[in-house]
């Protein structure tokens, strides 16, 4: 063979140039098609939520609710959405009772007295803040949990190793293991109903209004009036996590 | 005479230097799963799988198709912002199959004290009432009508 070190460079050259192209390509044939259009538009959409703590009445509902359309596990302790009741003294803020039983399940017993003007008592729903810069989703180490562009954040099942890193790196402890998977589980926001226009479950069956779904990309969604002209907040804003759940009267205690 | 003496030994080399490139194009393809790394560091279609699982309440709007008269009733009542399925419960199979699936009515009384018992944490303005003193062991039916509950002599 009368190669010259020319050649020999090109055709290695050209080689290496062909296997990229091939591995990119074949890249593309195991993807399969391009997306097939439909009517969802993930850029075109930003997903929060606004809990309005003076109407929550802590009914429950929402918590049934969840369990029943996610078909979470139905014991305690494996809660997608859950509430809280705070129990305050005014004056000491920094130590209020919490109790929520069964999650707030079947409501909440009549435990405290009526004891007006000495402490006050109210309920917190709580579920996955779904924030921008997650937490759970930069401990994974393989890529099982990420924010969606339309904001957010899932669990890819089949993905999920259920090390448990992403339970204990949620600053709201919002994520379990699920007993029957030994994967990581917590709220979709309901994705796969809200990208069919439909609204999370819990949003749904809230009687009082205290739940609504908040579409941050759309100028006409009521949440821009509101967060404009209501003081809100989101938990554990030292955390600086980017919560996506916005609560009006949110008091200093909650943790 | 040829210009480089011995280049046989740099061939292997670099035929060795392929196939290890080639071997990791196809374990790579092999590995990593489709459609990964397309948005960011996960599996795209993930995002399908999660939008794949069936809904169980069927949404306010599939309810008003068929039940405009209850809608009709309610809309000057106190319960008009209530969803249907709020009460009745999960109902999409109904909404796909109405016979077979005909929803039960549900008990009144422990699922209006889930709401309108009496409780320290609810706020003031709401509804709430001591049910053994407001209506003893009455059912709550006896006197309001679930869908328009004001009490009209």
């Amino acid at each position: 063979m009368d190669s010259t070190r020319r050649d020999f460079l090109i055709l290695g050259g050209k080689m290496f140039v062909m296997t990229g192209v091939a591995a990119a390509a074949f890249e593309h044939v195991l993807a399969g098609s391009p997306e097939k259009a439909e009517s969802y538009h993930i850029a075109d959409h930003w997903w929060a939520m606004l809990i309005d703590i003076d109407k929550c009445i802590g009914c429950g509902h929402c918590v049934r609710a969840c369990k029943l359309e996610n078909n979470v596990v139905d014991e305690a302790y494996y809660f997608r959405t859950w509430v809280e009741r705070y129990h305050v003294d005014p004056l000491d803020i920094n130590h209020p009772t919490v109790d929520s039983p069964n999650g707030g399940i079947d409501g909440f017993p009549e435990t405290y007295p009526d004891g007006k003007g000495e402490k006050k008592t109210f309920f917190v729903p709580k579920l996955c803040n779904h924030c921008v810069d997650s937490p759970c989703t930069q401990v994974c180490p393989v890529g099982a949990t990420f924010r969606t562009n339309d904001g957010v954040v899932l669990i890819d099942k089949d993905y999920c190793l259920g090390c448990r890193y992403c339970v204990q790196a949620c600053p709201y402890g919002c994520r379990y293991i699920d007993p029957r998977t030994n994967t990581a589980d917590k709220c979709t926001l309901c994705y796969h109903r809200i990208t069919k226009g439909l609204q999370p479950a819990c949003c749904e069956v809230c009687p009082t209004g205290a739940r609504q779904l908040a579409d941050l990309k759309n100028p006409n969604d009521p949440i821009h009036e509101f967060l404009r002209t209501h003081a809100v907040q989101v938990l554990k804003p030292q955390m600086a996590t980017g919560a996506k759940i916005y609560y009006s009267g949110l008091d200093g205690s909650v943790r | 005479m040829k210009r480089f003496k011995d280049v046989e030994h740099l061939l292997r080399l670099a035929g060795i230097f392929l196939f290890a490139l080639l071997a990791f194009a196809v374990a790579r393809a092999e590995l990593v799963p489709a459609g990964f790394g397309k948005y960011g560091h996960y599996r795209a279609p993930a995002i399908d799988d999660v939008r794949a699982r069936p809904i169980a309440y069927a949404g306010q709007a599939a309810c008003a198709e068929c039940h405009a008269d209850v809608v009709e009733l309610r809309a000057k009542a106190r319960h008009k912002a209530i969803a249907c399925e709020s009460c009745h419960g999960p109902l999409a199979k109904h909404v796909d199959n109405t016979d077979p699936l005909k929803p039960t009515r549900p008990v009144a009384t422990p699922l209006c004290i889930h709401c309108h018992a009496a409780n320290t944490g609810k706020p003031t303005r709401y509804p709430t009432v001591d049910i053994k003193d407001h209506a003893g062991t009455e059912s709550c039916l006896s006197c309001h009508k679930p869908h328009d509950p004001r009490i009209v002599s």
